[in-house]
C-alpha cells in the first residue's frame, strides 16, 4: 500500500531502464554464458557445432601449462601497456592544446579528433598497410630523401602494431583528457604562478594531478580494448608477434577448437576485470560528485 | 637605490594603459601607495579595476606604463618573480591539497627548508585562526574558512604588497562586516600595504586608508574616504560614492546661481572652473535639515512640498518637490521624538555652505 504512490514512477523507470538491460542480457550476457559453458566442453570435430559438453576444466589446465598461451597473454598486456603509454604521451599535449584554445575553436579541434571515425576502422587499418609496406609511401619518401638506402619494412614489426593502436585509439585518450583539462579552473594556475611557481612546476603540481582522473580514464579506454585487439596485430603485425586476440582467432577458425578458444576468451576477460573495475569505480566517483 | 630620507613607496603605478582589442580597459592610470597603506579600487564592473589589479599581479601586460614595488621596476617580471601576492575572488585554493599544503605552496616554490615551512605555515594559520583545520581539504571547509585559508596563503610569503580581488564577494553580509575589521587589524599587525578591488562602497570606506574611484578605465578621484565623501570633484564621484542631490547652476565666486531652485546657493569654496561657468552642486541628503518654519540663520534655505517618504529603518528619505521636475532628497532619522512630515506638507530645507559641494564636471 505504501508503495502505491510511486508505482507509476517505478513503472516508468522500468520502461526506460528495461530495454538497455534486456539488450545487454540478450546480446552480451547470454552469449558470454554460452562461451563460458563451451569453455568447459571438449572438441568434437564431427559434431555441429563441434563441441561435446563434458564439463571438464582441461582447457584451462592446458592454457595455463602451455608456454605459448601464457606468452601470448603476457605479450598482449605488454604491447597494450606500451601502446597506452605512447598514446598518453601524444594525446596529453593534444588534449591540453585543445583545452587551452579559444573557446570558439574548440569544437572544430574536437571534431578533427573524432573525424577518422567516419571511415570504417578496418579500412583505415588496411590503408596503413599500404603506407607501411616495403614499397609503400613512407619507404618511398625515405628513399627519395636519401636518408637510408634500405629503410627496411615497418609493416610486420611490433612498431607497426604500436603505430596502429596509437592511431586507432587516440580519440579515446584525447576525449577524457580534454574533459578533465577543460574543467580545470584557470585561476588555480594563476594562483600557482602568483605564489612563485614557474609554468613547468605549476603544470606538475596543479594541472597534472587535477587531470589524473582523465589520464586514468583515457589509459583504461585504450588499454582494455588494446589487450584483446585482433585486427591491428593481424593486419599490421608480423607472424612472430603473439597477441591473445590472434591466438583466439586461430583456435576458433584455424584449429576449430571451440572449447579451447572459449577458454582463451574467458581468461582474457578475467585478466581485464581488474582494470575494468577500476574504471567503473573511478566513473562512479566522478558522477557521485564531491 | 632610493633616497634614504624618503622611504620608497610600497607601490607606484605610472601611466598604465591596457587595451583588449578595441576596448580600453585601463587608460593612463597613475598613483602611489605608501608603506602600510590600504588602497581600495572602487568602481562598477567593467571600470578597469580588476584589469589594473591583474597588471600589478603580472597576469596582464600593460600596453604602456611602469609598475614599481618599493622602488624597483617589476613591469617586465612574470607573476612568479614578483614580490606581491594576490588573494583571488574565488580563493583559487588547490582542491587536491590540504590547507597546510595550500598555505605552504608558495614557500615550497621558494625552496624554503621543510622545518621552516612548517613553522611559517603554522604561524600564518594561527593568524587567521585556522590552525586546527590544517589537514582538511578545501571542499571540507565553509566559505568563511576558505577565505581565511586564501588569506593565509597570500601573506605567508610576506609579500611587499598584498592584492585582494573582491575578497568578501562570496561571504554573507554579517560575516563580511566582521571579516573587514579582522582583515584591517591583520594588515596593521603585519604592516603590509594592500590594494583591494571592490564594487562595495562600504567595504572601500571601512577598509581603505585611500580610495580610488574608477570610471571607464581612469581614476575619477583618489583620496581618503572622508575627502571623497565630503569633497567629491565630479558628478560621477558624488553620485557613485554615497548618494547626493545634484543641482545645476552657474558659478559666481562662492555662490552658485541656481535658477531652478530660485536661490543662489552659498558654498565655502569657489569653483575651479571660474565665474560664469556651468557647475553642479552636490548636497548629501543627510546634511539637509527639515523644518516647518523658515529656519533662522541658515546659509541656504528653500521651501518645497513633501512628495513621498520612504522608510528605511535606520532613516527615512523624504522626497521634496522644490519646483516642477526638481525633487530633492533629505534624510531624516527615525528616532521617535522627531516630527514626521506628512504627504503634501509645505516644508523648509536648509543646509550649511560647507555642505554644498561645487562639482567641476
Amino acid at each position: 500500500m505504501a508503495a502505491r504512490p510511486s508505482d507509476p514512477t517505478r513503472l516508468a523507470r522500468a520502461a526506460i531502464v528495461g530495454p538497455p538491460f534486456a539488450w545487454l542480457l540478450l546480446f552480451f550476457l547470454a552469449p558470454f554464458a554460452i562461451v563460458a559453458a563451451i569453455s568447459f566442453g571438449q572438441n568434437a570435430p564431427d559434431a555441429a557445432p563441434p563441441v561435446a559438453m563434458t564439463g571438464t576444466a582441461r582447457n584451462y589446465a592446458f592454457l595455463l601449462s602451455d608456454a605459448l598461451y601464457v606468452d601470448a597473454y603476457l605479450s598482449s598486456l605488454r604491447i597494450a601497456a606500451i601502446a597506452t603509454v605512447l598514446t598518453l604521451l601524444i594525446g596529453y599535449p593534444m588534449a591540453y592544446a585543445i583545452a587551452m584554445a579559444a573557446p570558439s575553436r574548440r569544437p572544430i579541434l574536437l571534431m578533427l579528433v573524432i573525424l577518422p571515425f567516419w571511415t570504417s576502422f578496418l579500412i583505415r587499418i588496411y590503408a596503413w598497410r599500404g603506407l607501411l609496406s616495403e614499397h609503400g609511401l613512407i619507404n618511398a619518401l625515405l628513399r627519395a630523401m636519401d636518408i637510408s638506402g634500405d629503410p627496411g619494412t615497418i609493416l610486420g614489426s611490433e612498431w607497426a602494431i604500436y603505430l596502429g593502436i596509437v592511431y586507432a585509439y587516440l580519440p579515446f585518450m584525447v576525449l577524457p583528457l580534454y574533459a578533465a583539462l577543460e574543467k580545470l579552473d584557470r585561476s588555480l594556475l594563476e594562483a600557482a604562478a602568483d605564489l612563485g611557481a614557474r609554468p613547468w612546476r605549476a603544470f606538475l603540481s596543479i594541472t597534472l594531478p587535477l587531470s589524473l582522473p582523465g589520464v586514468i580514464a583515457g589509459c583504461l579506454l585504450v588499454f582494455i580494448p588494446a589487450v584483446g585487439e585482433f585486427v591491428i596485430p593481424d593486419l599490421l603485425g608480423g607472424t612472430e608477434t603473439l597477441m591473445i586476440g590472434k591466438v583466439l582467432w586461430d583456435e576458433f577458425f584455424t584449429n576449430s577448437d571451440w572449447p579451447l578458444a572459449s577458454a582463451v576468451a574467458v581468461l582474457m576477460l578475467l585478466a581485464l576485470l581488474a582494470p575494468i573495475a577500476l574504471y567503473q569505480r573511478l566513473r562512479a566517483r566522478e558522477f557521485g560528485g564531491s | 637605490m632610493t633616497d634614504a630620507a624618503a622611504p620608497p613607496l610600497a607601490l607606484s603605478v605610472v601611466g598604465l594603459r591596457k587595451k583588449f582589442g578595441d576596448v580600453t580597459a585601463v587608460a593612463d592610470v597613475s598613483f602611489d601607495i605608501g608603506r602600510g597603506e590600504r588602497l581600495a579600487l572602487l568602481g562598477e564592473s567593467g571600470c578597469g579595476k580588476t584589469t589594473l589589479l591583474r597588471m600589478i599581479a603580472g597576469f596582464e601586460r600593460p600596453d604602456t606604463g611602469r609598475i614599481l614595488v618599493e622602488g624597483s621596476d617589476i613591469t617586465d617580471l612574470p607573476p612568479y618573480e614578483r614580490p606581491v601576492n594576490m588573494m583571488f575572488q574565488s580563493y583559487a585554493l588547490f582542491p587536491h591539497m590540504t590547507v597546510a599544503r595550500n598555505v605552504g605552496f608558495g614557500l615550497v616554490q621558494e625552496g624554503v627548508a621543510r622545518a621552516e615551512i612548517e613553522r611559517r605555515v603554522e604561524e600564518a594559520l594561527e593568524l587567521v585562526r585556522m590552525a586546527e583545520l590544517a589537514e582538511r581539504r578545501p571542499d571540507q571547509l565553509s566559505g568563511g574558512q576558505r577565505q581565511r585559508v586564501a588569506l593565509a596563503r597570500a601573506i605567508v610569503k610576506r609579500p611587499k604588497l598584498l592584492l585582494l580581488d573582491e575578497p568578501m564577494a562570496a561571504l554573507d553580509r554579517k560575516l563580511r562586516e566582521r571579516t573587514r575589521l579582522e582583515l584591517v587589524e591583520l594588515q596593521r599587525r603585519l604592516g603590509i600595504a594592500f590594494v583591494i578591488v571592490t564594487h562595495d562602497q562600504d567595504e572601500a570606506m571601512s577598509m581603505a586608508s585611500k580610495v580610488a574611484v574608477m570610471d571607464r578605465g581612469t581614476i575619477a578621484q583618489l583620496g581618503t574616504p572622508t575627502t571623497i565623501y565630503e569633497r567629491p570633484r565630479s558628478r560621477f564621484v558624488a553620485d557613485f560614492f554615497g548618494s547626493a542631490n545634484i543641482l545645476e547652476g552657474e558659478a559666481a565666486g562662492r555662490l552658485v546661481r541656481c535658477p531652478a531652485l530660485g536661490i543662489d546657493i552659498k558654498t565655502d569654496h569657489a569653483a575651479d572652473a571660474g565665474d560664469g561657468r556651468r557647475v553642479g552642486v552636490a548636497i548629501r541628503p543627510e546634511r539637509i535639515a527639515l523644518s516647518t518654519h523658515r529656519p533662522e540663520g541658515a546659509d541656504n534655505a528653500a521651501m518645497g512640498v513633501v512628495q513621498a517618504l520612504s522608510y528605511l529603518g535606520d532613516r527615512s528619505i523624504c522626497h521634496v518637490e522644490m519646483a516642477p521636475g526638481l525633487t530633492l532628497r533629505a534624510a531624516i532619522d527615525t528616532r521617535h521624538d522627531q516630527p514626521r512630515p506628512g504627504h503634501g506638507d509645505n516644508i523648509w530645507l536648509a543646509w550649511a555652505a560647507r555642505d554644498a559641494i561645487v562639482l567641476g564636471d
